[in-house]
């Protein structure tokens, strides 16, 4: 795939900041003529991953989250979210439906939402090391923009 | 976030304005624990209707709030959702257990 456009931010975990980095990718993915539903999906994806970070990979501490947002072949938005916390132990595990290690304040539907709304997710981790998740999103072409 | 509520016949019911994030989500549960212990209500009403966007953090809220409420005896239901929260919700399978009304205008 060919990237067309991109950028690259890092940010502190600071929950302030997850409005901050939906609203920048959102910002960013207007370029592709989104509908108001593809947004609504990419932001909600965004406060996924990045709430993860803030949440499970620095508990006790302020880490770094960097974030980087591609346009590939003109028509795909794919979003890579990495922190340099914790890490996962299992994988698979975490991303079950209702899985959390966060308790009554937490869902465990995180991960179930970045894959029902995202075309394709992928999530690397090494306990101890960090997370990387990568989305991606392609957006149809409409109708009225012929 | 902005969350204010009225408590009448019974009923309790919880406006909700603004974005419902991680960051919003503890002030927001602490509220409402607190409306629905001090009320006992018959039944709480979530009112989305000044809701602009909700991500899974909402849904431990809804989840919350339903817990609690039938803790007391009372139901849960929640009213006047936008697209991008209902879809988050649909997500979760929310909609199993608690009473979505669906205005008019959105069918
Ligand atoms: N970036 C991360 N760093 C460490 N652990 C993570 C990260 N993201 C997710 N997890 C683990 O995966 C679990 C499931 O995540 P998720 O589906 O988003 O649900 P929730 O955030 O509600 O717990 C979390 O409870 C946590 O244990
Ligand atoms: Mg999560």
């Amino acid at each position: 795939m060919t990237e067309t456009n991109s950028f690259k931010m890092e940010f502190l975990s600071r929950s302030a900041n997850e409005s901050f980095a939906r609203a920048v990718v959102a910002c960013f993915a207007a370029q592709l003529d989104p509908t108001l539903e593809e947004l609504g999906d990419i932001k909600t994806a965004v406060s996924e991953a990045v709430t993860n970070c803030i949440v499970h990979a620095y508990p006790d501490t302020i880490g770094k989250i960097r974030l980087r947002v591609r346009i590939l072949d003109g028509d795909t938005v794919e979003i890579t979210v990495k922190d340099f916390g914790c890490g996962i132990e299992d994988v698979a595990k975490a991303r079950q439906p209702m899985f959390t290690t966060g308790g009554e304040e937490r869902s465990g539907m995180g991960f179930t939402i970045m894959e029902s709304f995202m075309d394709k997710l992928i999530v690397r981790s090494k306990p101890g090391k960090g997370t990387t998740v990568v989305m991606r999103r392609k957006i149809q072409r409409r109708e009225s923009a012929k | 976030m902005n969350i204010r509520s009225t408590f009448e016949d019974g009923r309790l019911t919880i406006y909700f304005e603004g974005e419902l994030d991680h960051h919003a989500a503890r002030d927001a549960l602490r509220q409402i624990e607190e409306r629905i212990d001090a009320t006992c209500p018959r039944e709480t009403v979530l009112d989305f209707k000044g809701l602009t966007f909700m991500d899974s953090s909402g849904i431990a809220v809804v989840v919350k709030a339903y817990k609690r409420t039938s803790q007391v005896g009372g139901k849960l239901s929640v009213t006047n959702l936008g697209p991008q929260p209902r879809r988050v919700l649909q997500a979760a399978g929310v909609e199993r257990f608690v009473r979505v009304i669906v205005t008019p205008k959105e069918v």
